[in-house]
Order: structure tokens, then sequence, then C-alpha cells
């Protein structure tokens, strides 16, 4: 279990994540839902250490990571970022098995295990076909899928993924909310940043809408994309369809 | 490409290059025999053949072999932490700072009174410019921060450099600044080798160890940082490293240029593009291009003697252009 205590972060003078409080518990998938610039990302970043908070603390099963050893840390949690940008022609594959590396001791090849993780991550992200192909002959959606597999070979017993499905086609939008619910299920906490409110309605457990650096909502998707909070915070109205999918209607210009 | 093909690579090219090595014992000015030249290497034998087997010509080959792994190793490891194919040593300022020094000890004449004060300056300077880098950049820099500042630095040594050769006091030494920095191997004894072969050594112990952390650079920082790696150990071990092996190549053969740039991307057709595994090979291939390098610059005949630094451009460039229009489809 992954949780922050009142955590504050500011990127130069700019406060991006302000005294927000969160927890995800094994076998949760926690959206975090916002407009762009709430501090969704800040956030994720503020638990993976890879930006200083200035107040509050983070807390991985109870035990503050402040100190952690960077391999155990790394171990522990696996974090996708946003974007698809590789350097180098790498095959699919190498670059999953990059996923193994905080298992790996500086000059271990591959053990059985880290093989198994391996193909198994490609088989969620649905990404075996093109397993041996270098990344930059994929397509962006492809690429963030194989970049998908990269974070799930982890195993790592926390996941954060920020706008994993951005690229993607509707079919892949589904199939990799489904391999997070499937991680989730496998005792995983599972943490991930969406635009798409429907998908964070469906397949996530409880959300945090974020609001200019603060959460100012947090509850089951029923709880928190109800028709005032998407209007205070996205500024847009909304409709209903008949299974509950939120339709956007228009863009509101002021709200009090 | 699997860890069986790097295997395979590098000791395809560590037999190229002890071919080589072996192949210029025997080449050079003086017209030696196969006999004379075994003879020699066991000090049996003509004096002067001893002299010349064993003090001129085995102290630049090694000497050769040493500098152009020492510009490979770095130009990969570069490559790998900037994320960049078109980085080289010289980018991050370590080639000009080296030979700025070696420019000020010839300029101001202290290079006549030893043979190690070439080298100990060169190095000096290049370990100095890497320090104010390491303080330009701060403490959690970015690439880019890292680049510009690299750049700066190195734009200075060279304008510093120029201003030595503009103000030169007579012909002589602005002569023997330019010859410098031409790059050469003649004339090298094993002096040079033992001042300068610590420092290349200890660089190459750095670099290796990047060999780790380099693959998950290539997710980009946040993510390798997630994967455990240390950044700022990794740009620290890549900086000096790179300044402790190309600062020491520098100090001995002055300015070589290409093959740090050159040498990893002749390797990736054999071993491909992961950077982790890219160095060994890289290493070797810079080193068999120097002391191929060095063989035609003694054999090819005419007045004077060609220039190491000419010689690498001109074997190096068209190969290099023959590489970019071969693989130019993986480049993208």
């Amino acid at each position: 279990m992954i949780a922050a205590q009142n955590i504050s972060v500011s990127l130069g003078a700019h406060a991006a994540v302000r005294n927000v409080s969160m927890e995800i518990k094994p076998g949760e998938v926690v959206g975090f839902v916002g407009p762009n610039g709430a501090g969704k990302t800040s956030l994720l970043r503020a638990l993976l250490r890879l930006v200083a908070v200035d107040s509050g603390s983070v807390l991985l099963e109870g035990t503050d990571i402040t100190a952690d050893a960077p391999h155990k840390h790394a171990q522990a949690i696996a974090y996708l970022p946003q974007g698809q940008s590789v350097a180098w022609p790498l095959t699919a594959r190498r670059l999953v098995a990059l996923g193994r590396v905080p298992h790996r001791s500086t000059w271990e090849t591959l053990k059985s295990e880290d093989e198994q993780a391996i193909d198994a991550a490609l088989a969620a992200a649905d990404v075996e076909a093109f397993a041996d192909r270098p990344v930059t002959e994929l397509s962006g959606g492809e690429r963030s899928r194989v970049l998908l597999a990269r974070a799930l070979a982890v195993k790592a017993r926390v996941l954060l993924v920020d706008e994993p499905t951005a690229s993607l086609d509707p079919y892949h939008q589904l199939t990799t909310m489904e391999a997070l619910k499937a991680t989730a299920s496998s005792g995983t906490a599972v943490g991930v940043v969406l635009h798409d409110l429907n998908l964070a309605g469906r397949y996530c457990d409880r959300l945090y809408l974020m609001h200019e650096g603060k959460a100012v909502a947090e509850g089951t998707p029923n709880q928190v994309l109800s028709d005032e909070y998407l209007a205070r915070v996205y500024r847009i109205g909304v409709r209903r369809d008949d299974r509950g999918d939120v339709v956007v209607d228009r863009r509101l210009s002021d709200v009090p | 490409m699997s860890l069986r093909s790097t295997y395979a690579a590098s000791m395809l090219l560590a037999a190229l290059l002890l071919t080589a090595m072996a192949a210029s014992l025997f080449l050079g000015y003086a017209p030696l025999g196969v006999g004379e030249v075994f003879q020699a290497l066991i000090g049996a034998g003509d004096e002067r053949y001893i002299f010349i087997v064993q003090d001129i010509r085995a102290p630049r080959i090694v000497l050769g072999a040493m500098v152009g792994g020492s510009l490979g190793l770095a130009g990969a490891a570069i490559q790998g932490l900037l994320r960049n194919p078109l980085a080289d040593p010289s980018v991050i300022g370590v080639s000009s700072s080296a030979g700025l020094g070696a420019v000020v000890a010839i300029y101001y004449g202290f290079a006549a009174s030893s043979a190690i004060i070439v080298p100990v300056f060169a190095i000096g300077f290049a370990i100095a410019a890497m320090l104010v880098l390491v303080w330009l950049a701060g403490k959690d820099a970015s690439i880019l921060t890292l680049i510009l500042a690299g750049v700066a630095i190195s734009s200075l040594a060279a304008a510093l450099t120029s201003l030595a050769m503009n103000l030169s006091p007579n012909p002589f030494s602005l002569n023997d600044i330019i010859l410098w920095l031409l790059g050469s191997l003649a004339n090298r004894s094993f002096t040079e080798l033992w001042i300068a072969g610590p420092f290349m050594v200890a660089g190459w112990v750095l670099l290796l160890s990047t060999a780790r952390a380099l693959p998950s650079l290539s997710l980009g920082e946040d993510a390798a940082a997630s994967l455990g790696v240390d950044l700022r150990r990794v740009r620290l071990q890549t900086v000096f490293g790179a300044a402790f092996a190309v600062g020491g190549g520098v100090a001995v053969s002055g300015a070589i240029g290409f093959v740090g740039l050159v040498a990893p991307h002749l390797v990736r057709p054999l071993v491909g593009h992961d950077p982790g595994r890219l160095l060994l090979p890289s290493a070797l291939a810079g080193a068999l291009l120097l002391v191929l390098a060095d063989i035609g610059v003694r054999t090819i005949p005419g007045d004077a003697e060609l220039k190491l630094g000419v010689v690498t451009a001109l074997l190096g460039a068209p190969f290099f252009l023959w590489l970019i229009i071969y693989t130019r489809r993986s480049m993208r």
C-alpha cells in the first residue's frame, strides 16, 4: 500500500501539489482525474521521489520512503511516465526486459522468472506480435503499449501509470484498462492518471479529483464524477447516456 | 540483438585489433625483415633494431590502441548518456580543454623542459574543465544544461587556443602548436604511457561502470530513475570517465577527432543499439581505427609524415558516409 500524508510539491515558484493526502490499497485501481495542470503528474512523481516534497510524507507499507535504497524503491514501485519517446531503436522485447533491471545485479543475465515476467507483460499489453521489431518502427500507440508492458514487467507492489490510454485506439484503451485491472486483482496497488472520464468511471474502484494542486474530491466514480464537480473543476456541462456514461455537452464559460 | 552477438563482435574486433597491432610492428620507415623484428622483440640481434622495435614502434602501437580505445569508449558512453547519436567527447568540452592545456604548456615554453609537462597540463585542464562543467550544470542538471555548458566550455577552450596561436611569440612555437593539434603518435615513448596510462585506465573503469544504467536511460530520465538508476551518479561517472580517458588520450596523442563519434556507429550494425552493450565493442573499434590509421601514417609515402588526426578523419569520414547510406533506414 502506498499513501501520501499532507504532501505539497512546488515546481519553481509554482505550487503544483498542495497539501494532498491519498492512498492506494493492494488490489485497487485508483484513478487520478482533473484538468490539465491540476497536479496529477506531480503527485505521482512525488510518490516516486522524482520530485522532493516540501512538506508531508509518502509512506510505502507504513514506512517513509525517503531513505529507501534506489533498487528497493524500484522493486516496490513501477512507473510509466507520459509519452512514448525511446532514444534508440531497441526491440520491444529488449525494452520490456528493462523492467527487470531492479531485480538483477549488474552483470547477471535474465533468469527464467524474468523471462516469464517479460512474456506475461508482452501478452498483457497485446504487443507479442511485434516483440522483435525495433520500437522506433512502431506507431505511437503500439509503442505506448510496449512501454506499458515494460512497466508491467517490473511486477512491483505498486504500479503508477500516467495517461496510459492517451494515444491508443478504442480497442486498446479497453485492453490497457483490463490489463491494469488484472494487475490489481493479483494484489498490486494501481494508480492511474486518466483524462477519459468514462474509462475512469468504468475501471477505477476509487477516484481522486484534482484541481489546482488540491484533491477536491475522493470516492467512488459515481460520487466524484457528479455534475456539480465536473462543472466546478472541468468547467463543462454534461449529460448521461443510457449506461450512465458522461457525455460532454457544452463548455461553461462562467462558473462561480 | 542478443548478448551473444555482443560477445562475438567483441571477440572479432579484439582479434582484428591484435592482428593490426602485430602487423604494425613490422611496418615503418626502417625496412626491417620479419626475422629481425622477432629477434628485436626478445632483445636479440642488432642494437639499432632493438631500439626501433622496442622503443619506437611498440610504444606508439600500444598508445595508439589505448588512445583509440579511450575515444571509442567515451564516445559510446556519452552518446548513451545524452541519448544522442551525434554526441562525442567534444560535446562536453573535454577534448578542447585537454588541447588547451597542452597548448598552454607549449606556448609558455614549459614543454621543452620535460616530456611529462604536456600530458600533465592536458589532463589537468581536462579535469578542471569537467569540474567547471559539473558546477555549471548544477545539482539536478538536465541533459540539455549539460550539453549547453559543455558547448560553452568547448568554445571557450577553442577560443583560448586560437588566442595562443594568434599571440604566439615566435613561428616555432606556432608550428609546434599546430602540429600538436593535428595529432600524432610519432616519437612517443613508454614515459608518456606511464603518465597518461593510469588516467585512461581509471576513465575506462568509470565509463564501463555505466553499462547497467545506460539502457534504462533509453526510456527517459524519469523512467530510468524509477528503475533504480541514480541519474546524478551516472552523469558524474560518464563526465569524469570521459575526462580521464580522453584527457589522458589527448595528452599523449594530441587532438584526434572523429574516432569518438564514429566508433559507436561502426559497431551498431554488429551489436545493435543497446547503449550498454555498445561500450566494449566501441572501445575495441576505436582502438582498431587508430592503430590502422597509424599504420597508414607510417606507410603512406611522402616528404612529410602525415598527421594522425588527418588520417583518422580521411579514413573514417568516407566510411562513415557509406555507413549513413547503408543504415539510414534504422537511423530515423
